[in-house]
C-alpha cells in the first residue's frame, strides 16, 4: 500500500519534469547561465594554451555537467510561483517531495542530454578512456548530485525573481569551479578547500577514467558524491517545504 | 455523505493581520455554495486553506471526511480548483496543460485523452487544442483552466471569482457549465463578489467580511431576513418633496432615485395605503407603484456595514 503510493508519486513527479523539460530548456537564463557562459569560460582558459587532450576534455566534461545540470534547477519555482503555476501545483495530489523530485530530475535529464556532447567531443579527438562504465556511473551520479545542488540553491531566499535566483546560483557556482580542480590540479591547503565541493570528486573520477591516476579512490569518490547528492536532496526539499508558504503568500 | 465540506474554527494570520478569523461552515454534497465577501474579505485565503496550498494557524478542514491537513493527498485526488489569477502553464499546448493535469491526478491515459477531447469541444476550445496557452485570450485561458479542473471530474470544485474580467458570453458558458456540473452530482464552492452571480447559482452563501463569516443561509432567506430593506417605490404626475413622504407612518428612510421616491419599511401594505391616503388628500396621481425586495445586494452591503461596526 506504502509502495503504491511511493511509485504513484513517482510517477507523478516524472510528469513535472516532463513539463519543466517542455518549459524550461529554451529559457533566457538556462541557456546563458547553462550553455554560453560556462562555454566561453572554458575557452577563455583554454584556448592558447598546451594542454594535453586530456586536461581538456576533463575541464569540457566538468563544466559541462556541472553547469548544465545546475541550470533549469534554480529557475523553475521562481518561474513558478512568479506566473501562480506553483500554486496549481501545490493543490493537485502530489506530495511536496515529488514536486521537487520532478525538477531534479529534469535537471539530470537535461544535463544528462547536454553531457552526451562533451562526450562525443572527446571520443571524436580520441581520448582514451579506460574505465568507460567507471566514467558513465560517475557522469550519472554527478549530475544527480548538481542537479539536487541546483533545486538547493533555488530554496533560499524564496523570491519569485528568477534573475535574483541565477545571480546567487553563479555566486556559488563560480568558486566551486575554481576550487575543484577543473583547469588544473589543486595542492596544499588547496586541496582541503577542495574536498568541500562536490565537483572535485567528479574532477578526481574524470582523471581516473582518462589519465589513470587520481587523488582519492574510486570508492572515496563515488561514496562523497553520493553522500552529496542525499544531502543537498533533503536539504532542497526540507527548505522549499519550510519556504512554500512564504513563497505562495 | 452529508457534508461536502466541513470547517471549524479556521484561522489564519499573516502578522498582525487576521485574514480569517475562526470561520465555521459546512457545505451539503452536492449544492452550489456561495462565498461572497468584498476584496480583502478572505475568501481566497479560505479556498487555499482548503485546498491544501497553504496551513491554517487554527481550527480544521475536511472535504469529504479527509482532513486537508492530515491525509491531504487523499483530500486533494476528489477536489480540483480554478483559482482567481489564471494559471495554466501559456507554454504548454491546451493539451499539455489537459495531459499533465490527467497524469498529476493519476487519471489513466486513455481515460485522460478522451475527457480532454470532450472538455475541450464543450469548451469551443477544440480547434485550438495544439496551440500555446500564451496566444490565448482571457476568456480562453479561463476556460482552459476550468477544462483543467474538470478533467479529474472531481466531487468538489473550488472556483475563485471564475468569471471576474470575462466578456458576457464567455461568463455565461461558464455558469451554465457550473449548473451542469452541479447537476451530474459535483459539489460547488464558488467565491464571487458579483452578487447576481451569487444570486442566479447559489443554493446557500455565505457573506465573510474581514475575515469573519456575517451569515450563511439561501439568496432568498437572506433577502427576506432583512425586512428593513423592503421598500414602495412611487412616482406622481407632480413633483413631491422627499421629506413630506418621510413623514409617513412606517416609513423608515425615503430616498429620491431618478423620478421615483422610494420608501424603506418593514410594511409594505401599510405604507401602500397611507400613500393612496396621501396623494388623494393632495391632489396627486399616482403614476406608478411597485413593492421591491431586497436585493442580495442590499443585504451584502447590510451585512458588510453591521459588520463593520461590530
Amino acid at each position: 500500500m506504502v509502495e503504491d503510493v511511493f511509485l504513484e508519486q513517482l510517477k507523478r513527479a516524472f510528469a513535472i519534469a516532463k513539463k519543466d523539460l517542455r518549459i524550461y530548456y529554451r529559457r533566457g537564463p538556462v541557456v546563458i547561465f547553462g550553455l554560453i557562459m560556462p562555454f566561453f569560460l572554458f575557452l577563455a582558459f583554454f584556448i592558447g594554451r598546451e594542454m594535453q587532450i586530456e586536461q581538456l576534455f576533463k575541464g569540457l566534461l566538468g563544466m559541462t555537467v556541472f553547469f548544465s545540470c545546475m541550470s533549469i534547477g534554480p529557475a523553475i519555482v521562481p518561474f513558478e510561483a512568479r506566473s501562480r503555476t506553483l500554486e496549481r501545483l501545490v493543490s493537485t495530489p502530489v506530495s511536496i517531495w515529488a514536486i521537487f523530485i520532478g525538477d531534479v530530475t529534469a535537471s539530470f535529464l537535461y544535463g544528462i542530454l547536454i553531457s552526451v556532447v562533451p562526450l562525443v567531443i572527446g571520443l571524436v579527438l580520441g581520448v582514451n578512456i579506460s574505465h568507460s562504465l567507471v566514467l558513465c556511473l560517475g557522469v550519472i551520479l554527478a549530475a544527480f548530485c548538481f542537479a539536487s545542488f541546483g533545486v538547493l540553491l533555488s530554496a533560499y531566499p524564496p523570491t519569485d525573481v528568477p534573475s535574483t535566483v541565477m545571480m546567487i546560483s553563479n555566486l556559488v557556482k563560480f568558486p566551486l569551479v575554481f576550487i575543484s580542480g577543473i583547469f588544473m590540479s589543486i595542492h596544499g591547503w588547496g586541496r582541503i578547500l577542495a574536498s568541500i565541493s562536490p565537483l572535485t570528486y567528479f574532477t578526481d573520477l574524470v582523471n581516473y577514467c582518462t589519465q589513470g591516476n587520481s587523488y582519492y579512490s574510486v570508492f572515496v569518490d563515488f561514496a562523497a558524491l553520493i553522500g552529496f547528492t542525499l544531502i543537498f536532496l533533503i536539504l532542497a526539499i526540507k527548505i522549499h517545504e519550510k519556504t512554500l508558504p512564504e513563497r505562495l503568500s | 455523505m452529508e457534508s461536502a465540506i466541513e470547517v471549524k474554527d479556521l484561522t489564519k494570520s499573516y502578522g498582525e493581520i487576521t485574514a480569517v478569523d475562526h470561520i465555521n461552515f459546512e457545505v451539503k454534497n452536492g449544492e452550489i455554495f456561495g462565498f461572497l465577501g468584498p476584496n480583502g474579505a478572505g475568501k481566497t485565503t479560505t479556498i487555499r486553506i482548503l485546498t491544501g496550498v497553504i496551513k491554517p494557524n487554527s481550527g480544521t478542514a475536511a472535504i469529504m471526511g479527509y482532513s486537508i491537513l492530515k491525509e491531504p493527498l487523499k483530500a486533494k485526488q476528489i477536489i480540483s480548483v480554478v483559482p482567481e489569477m489564471a494559471n495554466a502553464y501559456i507554454d504548454l499546448t491546451a493539451w499539455q496543460n489537459l495531459m499533465l493535469i490527467g497524469e498529476l491526478y493519476g487519471v489513466p491515459k486513455r481515460k485522460r485523452q478522451e475527457r480532454a477531447g470532450h472538455l475541450l469541444e464543450e469548451f469551443q476550445l477544440y480547434k485550438r487544442r495544439n496551440h500555446l496557452a500564451r496566444g490565448f485570450s482571457k476568456g480562453m485561458k479561463q476556460k482552459l483552466i476550468l477544462c483543467m479542473a474538470m478533467l479529474t471530474e472531481p466531487q468538489v470544485l473550488f472556483l475563485d471569482e471564475p468569471t471576474s474580467g470575462l466578456d458576457v458570453e464567455s461568463a455565461r458558458l461558464i455558469r451554465d457549465v457550473i449548473r451542469q456540473y452541479n447537476r451530474d452530482g459535483t459539489t460547488i464552492f464558488l467565491s464571487t463578489h458579483n452578487m447576481e452571480e451569487a444570486n442566479k447559482l447559489c443554493d446557500r452563501t455565505a457573506i465573510i467580511n474581514h475575515g469573519k463569516i456575517a451569515a450563511i443561509d439561501s439568496p432568498e432567506n437572506l433577502r427576506m431576513k432583512s425586512s428593513s430593506l423592503k421598500s414602495v417605490e412611487v412616482s406622481f404626475n407632480k413633483s413631491v418633496p422627499v421629506n413630506e413622504l418621510s413623514k409617513i407612518p412606517n416609513v423608515a428612510q425615503a430616498k429620491k432615485i431618478g423620478d421615483k421616491i422610494r420608501l424603506y419599511t418593514d410594511e409594505p401594505h401599510i405604507v401602500i395605503n397611507r400613500l393612496i391616503d396621501h396623494a388623494h388628500s393632495k391632489g396627486l396621481t399616482i403614476i406608478s407603484l411597485n413593492t421591491l425586495a431586497p436585493t442580495l445586494e442590499d443585504v451584502f452591503i447590510k451585512l458588510i456595514k453591521e459588520h463593520k461596526v461590530d
